[in-house]
Formats: C-alpha cells, sequence, structure tokens
C-alpha cells in the first residue's frame, strides 16, 4: 500500500494530515460563539474548556503513564487560589500583570508544588502512588480550613479579574473576551500536551506505564520518567486551575477536594485514557450533562454513574476506544455493513432508556416533590405522578425495549464480525 | 576508574541468598573485552540469578561486581546500562501495549542522547527512525512494525527481545537463553544474527543448546548449584571430568 511514502514522510515532518485535525478544532473553537452567542452558552463552553485542559492533564497521568490519582484536583484548586491572589495583588497593589498570563503563573505555582509531592510519590507506581494521592488530597483539604490566609476558610478566595493590565485594549469584562482568551489557553495547552507524548520523555512514559522494569534496563529510572510526567501534568492542572479563576472569580475548597478529583478521573475514564482525544470527549459529555442534564432533573448524577459504570462494564476503553473500534471496519470499508443493525438497535435502546428515565422521576418526584404536589412533567407531557398509569407505562416501556433490543443483538453482533473481517480475495 | 586495560566483567565472591537458601554461593569469574562467553548448568542452578545480580536487578549479599574496572555491586540497572551494559531476560519482557517500532525506538533513546528530553520530537528525528528500521529489518519484523508487540507470536517476541537489547549499542551484552522455544530454522537465523552484532563486544549468555554454545562461545563456564565448576574454551570444558559427571554428559547425551 502507501505504507512506505507514509512512514518516510512521517519522520521527515510535519505533514498536513497531522496539522488538519488541529486547524479544525481551532477554527471550531473561533466559530462557536458565532453559533452560540448568549451568554449562558458562553459559560459552558468555557466550563468545557477548563475541563478539557484539566483531563488531559491528569491523562497525562493516567493514561500516558499509568499512574492512578485520587487527588489531582489539588493542583488544579492551588493553580486557582494563587491565580485568585494574583488577580487580588493586581487590584489592590497595582502590580502590572495582564489577565492573560495569570494562567501560566498557576501553572508555574501547581508545578512547584507537584515537583515537592511528585519527589516522593513517583518513587513506586501503583497502589503506592494512588494512596499517596489520596493521602496528599485529603491534607490539602484539611488545610484549606486551617490556613485561612491562603485558602479564605469556607468562602474561599474571590476577586475581579478586570483590573489587570489591558491586554491589547482588551479589558476582559465581556464574556465573549473571557471566552476567546480561555479558548487560545485550551489550544495552547492541549498542542504542548499533545507534542508532549511525542518527545523522547513522553514515549518512555507509555513505557514505564508498561513496563517499568524493563525501561530500567534501557537506561531510564522509571521514577524519574514517572516524576517528570507528574510535574507536567500539575503545570497543565494548574493552567485548568488559572483558567477557572479568571472565568468565576472564586475559587473554593470545593476545586481541590478529593470529590473533584474523583470527578477528573470519572471525566478522563468515561471519554477513553488510552487515546490522546479520549479526555476530551470525555470533558465535553460531562460538561453537557453537568450543565444541559442537570436542569432538567435533579437526578442527573444518577444518570452519570450509569453511564460511568455501564462504560467502564462494556466499554474499558471508553467512549475514544469504542469510536476508535470501528477503525478496522472502516479501513476495510465495510462501516456501512453496521449501520442498520446500529439503526435498529437505536429504536428499542431509546425506548428501553426512556422507559428507565420514567420510572426513576416519577420515583423520585413521589419521594421528593412537596407534599400535595403530585403533577409533574417528563418529556412534555404533564401527569400525576401518584397515578399508577405512568409508572406501569414506563415499566412496560423499559423491559419491551430491553427485550426488542435484546432480539436485535444476534444481528449486530453477527455485522460486527462480518465488518472486522477482510475480504479473503483482497487478502490475497 | 574505568581501566583500559580492565576485564569486560569481573565477579568477585559474588554470592546470594534468598531467605535462609544461599542459590549464588561465591562466584569469581573474569569475562574479557572481546568475549564470547557462554554460562551453562542445569536447571535451577543459578543462571538467571547470576544475571540478575550483574545487571543489578538484585542486589549481591555479598561480593562483588566490576564492569570495565568499575565496582557496579548494587547499582540500579538504568546506571549500569547507562556504564554499556545490556541485557535481555530468559521471560519476554517487552513493552506490550506499544508497537513493534516503538518498543525498538525506546531502547534507542537512552544510548542516541534523548535522555530525558522534553525538547525534542522523536518523530522528527531521521536518524533515531532510520536506525529503528535498521534493527527491524535485522531482526526480520518489519513486517510487523506497527502491530502491538503483545500480538506478535512467541518466536517473534523473542527477536523483539534480542533487538530491544541489542538496539542501545551496549559494549557489554548479556542474552538469557536468547533461542529458548525457538524452531530449528529461527534459532540458526537468531545465532548468526548474534555473531553479527556482538563483533568486537562481549557477549555473556546463558544457552541449554550445546550446538548454539559450541558455535558460537569462546569460553564456558559451567554453573552448578551457584558454584562455578569449570570454566575454559569448549574443548577443555568438554574434556572436564568434573564437567562430564555433573552436567554435560546427561546435557550431550540428550542432545544426541
Ligand atoms: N527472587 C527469588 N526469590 C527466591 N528464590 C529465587 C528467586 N529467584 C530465583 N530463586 C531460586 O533460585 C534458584 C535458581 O534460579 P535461577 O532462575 O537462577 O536458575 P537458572 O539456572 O536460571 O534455571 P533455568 O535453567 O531453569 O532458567 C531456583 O531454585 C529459584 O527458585
Ligand atoms: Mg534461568
Amino acid at each position: 500500500m502507501t505504507d512506505a511514502t507514509h512512514n518516510t514522510a512521517r519522520s521527515a515532518s510535519i505533514t498536513f494530515g497531522q496539522f488538519l485535525p488541529w486547524l479544525v478544532s481551532a477554527l471550531f473553537l473561533l466559530v462557536m460563539p458565532l453559533i452560540f452567542p448568549s451568554n449562558a452558552a458562553l459559560t459552558i463552553m468555557n466550563q468545557m474548556a477548563i475541563t478539557i485542559v484539566f483531563a488531559l492533564a491528569y491523562n497525562m497521568l493516567l493514561g500516558q503513564g499509568g499512574m492512578l490519582s485520587f487527588g489531582h484536583a489539588v493542583y488544579m484548586g492551588m493553580g486557582g487560589f494563587m491565580a485568585m491572589h494574583i488577580m487580588n495583588w493586581i487590584e489592590f497593589h497595582e502590580l502590572p500583570i495582564p489577565l492573560p498570563v495569570l494562567p501560566l503563573l498557576a501553572g508555574l505555582f501547581a508545578l512547584g508544588l507537584a515537583m515537592i509531592i511528585g519527589s516522593f510519590s513517583t518513587r513506586k507506581a501503583g497502589t503506592v502512588f494512588a494512596m499517596i494521592s489520596l493521602g496528599v488530597g485529603e491534607l490539602i483539604a484539611a488545610c484549606s480550613v486551617i490556613i485561612v490566609a491562603f485558602f479564605g476558610g469556607e468562602e474561599g478566595v474571590s476577586g475581579d479579574r478586570t483590573y489587570g493590565l489591558p491586554f491589547f485594549g482588551i479589558e476582559f469584562i465581556r464574556q465573549i473576551e473571557v471566552y476567546y482568551l480561555t479558548a487560545a489557553w485550551l489550544m495552547i495547552s492541549a498542542v504542548l500536551m499533545y507534542l508532549w507524548s511525542r518527545t523522547p520523555l513522553g514515549r518512555m512514559a507509555n513505557a514505564v506505564r508498561d513496563n517499568p522494569e524493563r525501561a530500567e534496563f534501557l537506561g531510564y529510572s522509571a521514577r524519574w520518567v514517572r516524576f517528570y510526567s507528574f510535574c507536567a501534568s500539575g503545570f497543565f492542572a494548574g493552567i485548568a486551575g488559572g483558567l477557572f479563576a479568571i472565568n468565576y472569580e472564586i475559587v473554593t475548597e470545593e476545586n481541590l477536594n478529593l470529590a473533584q478529583s474523583g470527578m477528573i478521573l470519572l471525566v478522563t475514564f468515561l471519554g477513553g485514557a488510552g487515546f490522546f482525544f479520549g479526555p476530551i470527549i470525555g470533558a465535553i459529555l460531562f460538561t453537557l450533562l453537568q450543565t444541559v442534564l442537570s436542569l432538567q432533573t435533579e437526578i442527573w448524577q444518577l444518570y452519570l454513574g450509569i453511564l460511568f459504570v455501564a462504560t467502564v462494564m462494556y466499554f474499558p476503553g471508553g467512549l475514544a476506544g469504542l469510536l476508535m473500534m470501528h477503525t478496522i471496519p472502516l479501513r476495510l470499508g465495510k462501516l456501512h455493513l453496521l449501520f442498520v443493525p446500529y439503526l435498529k438497535m437505536l429504536g428499542p435502546a431509546l425506548l428501553c432508556v426512556a422507559g428507565f428515565v420514567g420510572v426513576f422521576e416519577i420515583v423520585f418526584h413521589i419521594r421528593n416533590a412537596a407534599p400535595g404536589d403530585t403533577e409533574m412533567t417528563l418529556f412534555w407531557i404533564t401527569f400525576d405522578s401518584h397515578d399508577v398509569l405512568p409508572l406501569a407505562v414506563s415499566i412496560i416501556a423499559a423491559l419491551a425495549g430491553f427485550w426488542l433490543a435484546r432480539r436485535v443483538v444476534p444481528e449486530l453482533s453477527a455485522a460486527w464480525t462480518a465488518a472486522n473481517t477482510p475480504d479473503t480475495e483482497r487478502l490475497i | 576508574m574505568n581501566a583500559p586495560d580492565a576485564p569486560a566483567l569481573e565477579l568477585a565472591g559474588l554470592r546470594k541468598s534468598f531467605g535462609k537458601t544461599e542459590i549464588i554461593r561465591g562466584v569469581d569469574l573474569t569475562i574479557a573485552r572481546g568475549e564470547r562467553h557462554a554460562i551453562i548448568g542445569p536447571n535451577g542452578a543459578g543462571k538467571s540469578t547470576l544475571f540478575n545480580l550483574i545487571t543489578g536487578r538484585y542486589v549481591p549479599t555479598s561480593g562483588s561486581v566490576y564492569l570495565n574496572g568499575q565496582d557496579v555491586s548494587g547499582l540500579a540497572p538504568y546506571k549500569i546500562n547507562r556504564l554499556g551494559l545490556s541485557r535481555s531476560f530468559q521471560i519476554t519482557n517487552i513493552f506490550p501495549r506499544m508497537t513493534v517500532f516503538e518498543n525498538v525506538r525506546c531502547s534507542l533513546l537512552w544510548s542516541k542522547g534523548y535522555r530525558y528530553s522534553f525538547w525534542h520530537m522523536v518523530g522528527r528525528s531521521r536518524d533515531l527512525t532510520e536506525a529503528t528500521d535498521a534493527i527491524l529489518e535485522q531482526i526480520n519484523l518489519t513486517a510487523r512494525r506497527d502491530l502491538p508487540a503483545g500480538v506478535l507470536s512467541y518466536a517473534e517476541q523473542r527477536a523483539l527481545e534480542i533487538g530491544i537489547t541489542m538496539a542501545g549499542g551496549a559494549n557489554v551484552i548479556m542474552l538469557d537463553e536468547p533461542t529458548a522455544g525457538m524452531s530449528h530454522s529461527e534459532t540458526e537465523y537468531i545465532v548468526n544474527l548474534i555473531r553479527d552484532v556482538t563483533e568486537g563486544k562481549t557477549l555473556v549468555m546463558v544457552e541449554h543448546d550445546m550446538s548454539v554454545v559450541f558455535g558460537l562461545a569462546d569460553r564456558i563456564s559451567v554453573l552448578v548449584y551457584g558454584e562455578i565448576i569449570a570454566t575454559g574454551t569448549p574443548e577443555e570444558v568438554r574434556a572436564d571430568p568434573r564437567v562430564q559427571e555433573a552436567y554435560l554428559g546427561a546435557a550431550l547425551e540428550a542432545e544426541h
């Protein structure tokens, strides 16, 4: 095939194909505010961008370095606190710092902290590393109520971003200005993190993840490889923290506690730790659930939990892994074989999900609505939640959907096998 | 420190115990530069343990290991590797989730001077890519270049294991049963490869296949029950009555 030319091109210089996804992403970030110009939409997109940076940083540990951290929010949170303090110094001591460099300073602060913590936590991988990360996370969260001067106690630290040196005349009063600042940092961070994975150190992070012992017999100290990855990850997490500070102008203990650390693990795993773009998918989906779905239902976290458990159980590669499973059918030119079975699956699956949602929401309404309030609206239908009929319909829909979906499974798996099998004539 | 006329490897009074059991029971051995040295002995004699002591995987209970005259006993494996010693493993030890190409490239990085660099792009170094592809060609794995190493066949993984070991261009190469489990033709190919790439280098290898040993080794040591009972040229060792009695007689008979 074209393999030989492809290889030489790859080794010689950056090809257009490698550059294209970045170009598309940049254009996408540029035009998004034109499509969704409302302040609410901008806020959601900023939140997404921050979560993407944080998740990509986290995946430098989890996916690329094989280090499972339960306390990575510490670096984002500490970066955020530092950014808030600098923001306040700018306001009260007239420090001549433009706002756009704040994330960099936050990143450097987090880097310093990561160097200190990493110097002992990266000595061992596996459970030891995970437990130290948990302990440090707990420790810093506890500090936040003790060291009030830095963490601001329960109220956290708040400030006003508009006192920075005007940056080419921009004072970051309007949300759209903050959006482009956040998007620019997202682009810079994502490109740098991607490039990092192509460096000798980034490659060795994979090697140490796979087989730390063998790496040591190739001249690399597994511990130092982990340490450098850890520091880089802390740096980018700090940048995310800086962006958070700029967007919300307040940082509290909630930004660095264990719940936040658990959230980023969930986001990264959901998106898929095995691929660079996995955490991006995870962060986008999570932010949508967190912002859009949470407006629709109070029990959105239940759905998130179910989605997470289902992903871990059935698609351990995450959503990115699920997508990438389709590269073989695509390369064989057999993707079309899957369209019909997927469509046939869609109806029953939606019915099943809608049924379960109905059950959950009705039960939740019965248990949690104010006494006497029995009226609820679901899927644009208003009904009495204490009636038997809606609950019965939901249960039937859930079971029927499940049953119908099960009946499509054989066809689906046959199509999957066919789509992944090369034509024998072609092989010869 | 790095005496130019020092032997490549020198073991002095080397001992290793696991708990109460002493596995290596006082080994003295000198291996000259450029020598191809084979270590033979029955199963469980301690050959792999001896390798692990030399290469830093285990710390000796007592005694010393000198590499090019420098005391390396108890140093971490990566430090010993940087001093120019590379080893393979009896049980295949590769990076299963990375591609075959990446496996070999990673084993080149340190020796090519990249160290902990995060300011070079590995894909942009033509030299690195060419060196990696040359090794893949040598170990006959070019066709498998972009597959994850974990999906290779056993023999292919063994070849990769050897490729990873020799990629860095170390001056002392230690191979633990490089041909174990290979077919006759694969063995022949690998032996020729080993002979080529260790030209002018020091080779220490553990090997059960006597035709490989006698075909490749300048000198042979016989390790039995944690002690070296004989060292010498293949002819001397073959003729040694103690070796005949303890090991070789049986092994040679098994060969035929
Ligand atoms: N880490 C360890 N802890 C305890 N015992 C060990 C350890 N490593 C090796 N041994 C013991 O040391 C003895 C020698 O093992 P070793 O693997 O060195 O033998 P070998 O000569 O390489 O044998 P083979 O030809 O089967 O590879 C064995 O009895 C083994 O059980
Ligand atoms: Mg052995």
